[in-house]
């Protein structure tokens, strides 16, 4: 019985983790320009990589794999923020500035 | 399920390829790229298990690895060159 | 990360040794629990790179300052499910943005002052508001953190401060003793 929710719970997260995937795929390549892409990204980077390995980790259950996607998991969650950061960093310095989208300021906020 | 992951994951690596493709400045490459690394991770894990072999998570660590210190390394070689450009003046372009 | 609880009354020498014992104990637990091999020569190659990187970390001065002793403990994890919930929910944000058809974009650059933190508290702030889908850190710079953020409600948010005290939480029984 455990093992079959255990089973279904790695499965829904697996099935989330693809499409949070998919949808920071979509919005890096539909987004106007490079910080509101990195947004979308980040999509991907964060809760894409925390849903998939999770549920990796519960097939997996208590062994040594587990303790090494655990630790994928924690690199990538602490590296991710400081790969977004020298790269929005070396943007503004190459003259990239953000631009203010002011356009949808009353109806934006749904 | 392990096939959906894995289809979902490529179809974003494609999506990032397009992206990187696409431009149109070298940040936004970098970015695709950056992201490129970070879904063959996922994929190498989901694969490791697909195919049950284990030993294919210590690839996907050494890969997050490598991806991580790349991403730096292009960055800084972009960084130092834009700041001699701007030290010439902006001449370069 | 320690575990080890910290004694303020230590001097810097003994809390330095502690630390690079620290340091190498990890080293080679992830040599070990990677290799997973008794042989003799593995062992040896192990015990030779777990040398040679505790080596350039001391080069490098990673043990003169305290700003990457991050303490491990209970707040830490209570921090952590905190975020996991907040990624949760501006992840969903971000893809109603994304999804939407015609892109609601309300892109807004807003600047925190987190002079009051320490160091390493500046950056795990930092890295939370990058990590957390929708908002961004551009710059960080004299205790003020440049941020990008995708909507007008996450700019909101931020200016309310909410992540900011829950980092200042993280640290506050120790705050004497991490400088």
């Amino acid at each position: 019985m455990m093992a079959f929710v255990l089973d279904v719970l790695s499965w829904v997260l697996l099935t989330l983790g693809g499409i949070s995937v998919l949808i920071g795929g979509i919005g890096a390549l539909r987004m106007p320009d490079l910080f509101t892409r990195m947004h979308a990204a980040s999509v991907t980077d964060s809760l894409g990589a925390i849903l998939v390995l999770t549920g990796i980790m519960l097939q997996a259950g208590l062994s040594l794999a587990t303790i090494k996607l655990a630790a994928i998991l924690l690199f990538l969650l602490l590296t991710s923020p400081t790969a977004s950061n020298a790269l929005a960093s070396a943007a503004m310095l190459a003259g990239n500035k953000p631009g203010i989208d002011t356009a949808s300021d009353g109806g934006g906020a749904t | 399920m392990y096939y959906a992951v894995t289809l979902a994951t490529l179809a974003t690596m494609a999506l990032a390829l397009a992206r990187a493709v696409a431009g149109p400045t070298v940040y936004d490459r970098v970015l695709a790229v950056n992201m490129f690394g970070t879904k063959t991770v996922l994929l190498v894990s989901v694969i490791a298990f697909l195919f049950g072999r284990p030993d294919f998570l210590d690839l996907a660590l050494a890969y997050a690895l490598i991806n991580f210190i790349g991403v730096f390394a292009v960055l800084e070689f972009f960084r130092s060159r834009a700041i001699r450009r701007e030290a010439e003046g902006g001449s370069g372009r | 990360m320690t575990s080890a609880p910290d004694n303020p009354s230590a001097p810097a020498g003994a809390r330095r040794l502690r630390a690079q014992l620290v340091f190498v104990a990890l080293l080679v637990a992830a040599w070990v629990l990677w290799s997973g091999m008794f042989k003799p020569l593995l062992l040896g190659l192990g015990a030779l790179s777990c040398a040679i990187a505790g080596w350039i970390a001391v080069r490098m001065g990673y043990f003169d300052t305290s700003v990457f002793a991050l303490r491990f403990n209970l707040r830490l994890l209570r921090f952590w499910w905190w975020l996991l919930t907040e990624i949760v929910r501006s992840s969903l944000e971000v893809a109603r943005v994304v999804l939407s058809r015609e892109l609601r974009l309300s892109t807004r650059v807003v600047e925190i002052d987190a002079a009051m933190l320490s160091p390493t508290d500046q950056v795990i702030l930092g890295n939370s508001i990058t990590l957390t889908p929708g908002t961004l850190t551009l710059d960080a710079a004299d205790g003020r953190l440049l941020v990008h953020t995708l909507t007008v409600d996450g700019a909101r948010e931020l200016e309310e401060g909410g992540m900011l005290r829950r980092v200042a939480a993280i640290h506050e029984d120790q705050a004497c003793t991490t400088q």
